[in-house]
């Protein structure tokens, strides 16, 4: 057989997803919104979280939430119910959210100026890694009923968040749990990681994070000192 | 599974380059991989064979080249090889690595008709 013809690619594998993701953190960083990616393996918390943090925030800050999950709308009622916007992303067998449907969830819900928008991944500590939402930190919720050798299993997952959030801590007394060699190992891939622990089920360290998201808004709104006291 | 989702992504890459560089058929994708990636050979051969049936690129063959995983180490000052992410400095145990290579998902050219 002759041989075909050669054509130079030199592209990543996600460029695509890449651009939809610049796209949405070039409209994030017109809107002044502090954009928030939260993974986690399935049932460590994360809707539980967020229902807690928004019953906290939202006299204060305009929130809305984008929810991944691979089949049912569950997730996005439970929002709902706290009176805020929420979207609902059916990925089917996709494992994770990319840029393209974040980037329609984003036309579809017109997040407020100055707010923070939480995503909601799917739950699943690899493929989200890989895939850029524009957003401006991931935040890896890890529940302690799930063994402190996680970050060094899924390395890229803790290497590419910002901030750990150890939940679940009420349950620590049961538990044999080591917290410290846990957090030693999320350092041992990422040095510069932030660890935060709570339980969203009691409240207890719940302030901490909500002055964590405060934090980050701040450095979302640098360039929109009009947005800084409103929403 | 992750592979899978990887093999999607550069279905599109193809399906894109094959319009803009006027090409109907692929026979062959080089790809780049580093060894950090968390990318399994095997996983994403069997991703692509699944992914690109009925495509442009139904049958072609996949080749992958894997790249070292390469930190710099401070205190070494020199770059050295690390098979994962959170290894230590194979020469001097240290853990002030800076990951430089290995964490490449690239497509890197073509065979085409
Ligand atoms: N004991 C305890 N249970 C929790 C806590 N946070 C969540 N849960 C429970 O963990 C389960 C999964 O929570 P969910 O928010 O649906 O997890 P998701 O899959 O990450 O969204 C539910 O039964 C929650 O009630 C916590 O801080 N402590
Ligand atoms: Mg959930
Ligand atoms: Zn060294």
């Amino acid at each position: 057989m002759s041989q075909g013809r050669m054509v130079q690619i030199e592209q990543d594998i996600l460029s695509k997803n890449n651009e939809y993701a610049a796209a949405n953190r070039r409209f994030f960083s017109e809107h002044g919104i502090l954009a928030l990616n939260l993974v986690s393996s399935p049932g460590s918390g994360k809707t539980m979280l967020l229902t807690r943090t928004i019953e906290d925030l939202k006299g204060e800050l305009a929130v809305t939430v984008i929810e991944g999950d691979q089949q049912t709308d569950n997730d996005a009622e439970r929002i709902r119910a706290t009176g805020v916007k929420a979207l609902q992303i059916n990925t089917g067998k996709g494992c994770h959210l990319d840029g393209h449907m974040v980037g329609h969830a984003l036309q579809r819900l017109k997040p407020a100026d100055g707010g923070v928008l939480f995503i909601e991944n799917v739950g699943n500590l690899v493929c989200p890694a890989a895939f850029d939402l524009g957003e401006a930190h991931k935040v890896t919720i890890l529940s302690v009923t799930e063994g402190e050798d996680k970050p060094i299993k899924y390395p890229d997952m803790f290497h590419a968040s910002d901030l750990m959030i150890l939940n679940k801590t009420d349950l620590l007394p049961y538990l044999d749990f080591d917290v410290e060699k846990c957090i030693d190992n999320a350092r041992r891939v990422n040095p510069g990681i932030r660890v935060l622990q709570l339980s969203a089920r009691t409240g207890e360290g719940m302030a901490g994070w909500c002055r964590w998201i405060r934090a980050a808004r701040q450095l979302a709104l640098v360039e929109h000192p009009e947005l800084a006291a409103s929403a | 599974m992750h592979e899978m989702s990887l093999c999607e992504s550069i279905l599109q890459v193809l399906e894109q380059s094959a319009a803009d560089r006027g090409f109907a058929r692929v026979r062959t994708v080089w790809l780049e991989i580093g060894q950090l990636s968390a990318v399994e050979p095997e996983a994403m051969r069997f991703g692509f064979e699944v992914v690109t049936r009925g495509s442009l690129a139904e049958g072609a063959r996949l080749e992958i080249v894997e790249l070292p995983g390469q930190a710099w180490c401070m205190q070494c000052a020199k770059t050295v090889r690390v098979q994962q992410r959170f290894h230590a400095c194979p020469d001097c145990g240290g853990r002030q690595l800076q990951v430089t290579g290995g964490e490449e998902m690239r497509i890197k050219e073509l065979e085409v008709d």
